[in-house]
């Protein structure tokens, strides 16, 4: 029992730094930029299409996660410009380019999902190495989430940055200073969808496919992440922020998997009269980012009441 | 330093609340020119700071800054010549960064923003300089987030920013009306201070009669969208608040003096 509880939590471990890219991805948008990106669903499998099918052709592993990184860039820029060139409203553009998308990764594809057996991928060049298959996925994730916080980390320092982080804040105040809002909000979904793809490009590697239906429900799991890092972990610095984002992403794997788990080995069938299974995970997200959500004003309710009877 | 030469601004045009805000709109400022503006609600003092800031586009006019026709440039473009500062303290400055951050954008205002060090260690000592002039304690809260300062920190700190970098153009949009009484007149006291230190070309509404009066070296009252009153100089300093009321009411025979200005006094 130990040891299958051990397993579960380092394979949803490395589900969450790789999926945590992502996370990082849709923090960038939703929380700096405080705009709601739904290309996110659409960009996750676009990353994933590319990355299995450049692999597939021999390209190389990480060169082709790249290139899906650039193919999530793209995406994040349609949606960019069709929010701020043509005014169609944040969530629409979204929605649209989402949409537009899923026939782009079925073109991109050719079929509904791609198998990656016997392709090199980066985590069996990893392998080669020495490294053990069981620790390959989280040593890769942990590589590229490391290089990512501190390429973040300094680009909210620079001008730019400053200015980008300043447009999710108070656009007014950065128009004002001369600056194009306009075009901080492109360069935000530009980014945050790269890092979308980013993600969708390794996790196709990892879990030797490529599947249409892979990025369904991304941007409630880059939600859940978020906010889960914001309630357990300190939002000091942006340091703080971005690595509460992956331990976030975490945290959430290791909670559905534990959901899981429980609900295969404990038989509630006899107590409620259904089990638990995997397509119930979506349920449960959206029951723990919802808990996330109101936490702070039970918090806030609770403590207010204190100070009531305390009174 | 600033024309606008017979500018027109309607909003909601062909519908039945069309309101016509600008109505060949004059107005010529001379370099260091200080001005106050003052008129009734509706009157269109903030549609002209507005439309010379460049929030909106123009239906007819030219508006120049320095010899720069900036008539077809958006705001952004425009905040090279110009600094503002707004009614609500809210907006000048983004609540959720620093303060050192906020003065680190205002510093580049109109500069093109690359991927170099938001902020220097060199600035920060210069901050700290122009923090203490402003005598709030706010020297040693670099990294304190603007979020937490209160109205009229706030509103003293978008000073600041808005002449960081010397604007060409300073525009004050009753930046004192959300503030108490104290608070208002300290922020004023502030804004004369560095108006006349770096002989900024300014235009200030007011909704106090006594303040524009105090304050400036010219008085422009406005009323449906054009200038109907024009005075500077010692003509200026000699004016009563009751030659202004009187002055209204003998133009426009309305109901100038409407609450809030008389409680303004």
């Amino acid at each position: 029992m130990v040891i299958i509880l051990l397993n579960n939590i380092q394979s949803a471990a490395t589900l969450g730094v790789i999926w945590g890219i992502m996370a990082l991805g849709v923090y960038l948008t939703y929380r700096v930029l405080n705009y709601a990106d739904l290309t996110v669903d659409g960009s996750f499998t676009l990353g994933g299409a590319m990355s299995a099918v450049y692999i597939s052709a021999g390209i190389a592993p990480i060169l082709s996660i790249l290139l899906a990184t650039l193919g999530g860039m793209i995406a994040g820029l349609v949606t960019g410009v069709l929010h701020t060139k043509f005014k169609i409203p944040d969530l629409l553009a979204g929605i649209l380019c989402q949409f537009a998308l899923y026939s782009v990764n079925l073109r991109v594809m050719g079929k509904a999902n791609v198998s990656l057996l016997n392709v090199d991928t980066i985590f069996s060049q990893i392998e080669k190495l020495g490294v053990p298959s069981q620790w390959s996925g989280l040593i890769v994730g942990l590589i590229f989430v490391i290089i990512l916080i501190i390429l973040m980390y300094c680009f909210f320092g620079t001008e730019i940055g400053c200015a980008l982080r300043a447009t999710g804040n108070n656009p007014d105040m950065v128009k004002a200073q001369g600056t194009n809002t306009k075009i901080m909000v492109v360069l935000g979904l530009v980014i945050g969808n790269g890092l979308v793809a980013m993600s969708g490009g390794l996790l196709a590697q990892y879990q030797g496919y490529a599947d249409i239906q892979m990025g369904v429900g991304t941007i409630v799991f880059g939600l859940a992440a978020v906010i889960i890092g914001e309630v357990i972990f300190s939002k000091r610095t942006y340091f703080h922020r971005l690595a509460g984002v992956i331990i976030g992403s975490i945290v959430y794997r290791i909670i559905i998997a534990l959901v899981l788990l429980l609900g295969q080995r404990l038989n509630f069938e006899d107590t409620l009269g259904f089990r638990i299974e995997a397509n119930d995970t979506k349920l449960i997200t959206a029951i723990i980012v919802v808990i996330c959500l109101v936490s702070p004003s039970i918090k806030s309710w609770i403590l207010s009441n204190r100070s009531k009877e305390d009174a | 330093m600033l024309d606008i030469i017979n500018v027109y601004k309607s909003f909601n045009i062909g519908t039945p609340v069309q309101k016509d805000a600008l109505t060949g709109l004059n107005l010529h400022l001379e370099p260091g020119d200080f001005v106050t503006v003052i008129g009734g609600n509706g009157a269109g003092k903030s549609t002209m700071l507005n439309a010379v800031a460049g929030v909106f586009g123009v239906e007819k006019g030219t508006i120049k800054i320095d010899g720069n026709d900036v008539t077809r440039d958006p705001d952004y473009k425009r905040a090279r010549y110009i600094g503002r500062v707004f009614q609500d303290p809210l907006k000048g400055t983004a609540g959720d960064m620093w303060i050192e951050e906020n003065l680190a954008l205002a510093r580049r205002r109109g500069k093109r923003r690359s991927l170099r060090w938001g902020i220097s260690n060199k600035e920060r000592e210069q901050f700290v300089d122009l923090l203490k002039t402003l005598d709030l304690g706010l020297e040693s809260r670099l990294s304190a987030k603007v979020g937490l300062l209160s109205g009229g920190q706030r509103q003293a700190l978008t000073l600041l920013m808005a002449t960081i970098k010397e604007p060409k153009l300073l525009l004050l949009d009753e930046h004192t009306a959300a503030l108490d009484p104290k608070t208002a007149k300290k922020v004023l006291e502030m804004t004369d201070e560095i108006v006349s230190r770096s002989h900024l070309t300014t235009l200030m509404i007011t909704h106090n009669m006594k303040d524009a009066i105090k304050y400036g070296n010219r008085l422009i009252m406005m009323n449906d969208g054009k200038i109907i009153y024009d005075i500077s100089g010692d003509e200026k300093k000699h004016l009563q608040v009751s030659d202004l009321l009187a002055k209204f009411e003998q133009v426009s025979g309305g109901e100038f003096a409407n609450d809030r200005m008389l409680l303004g006094q």
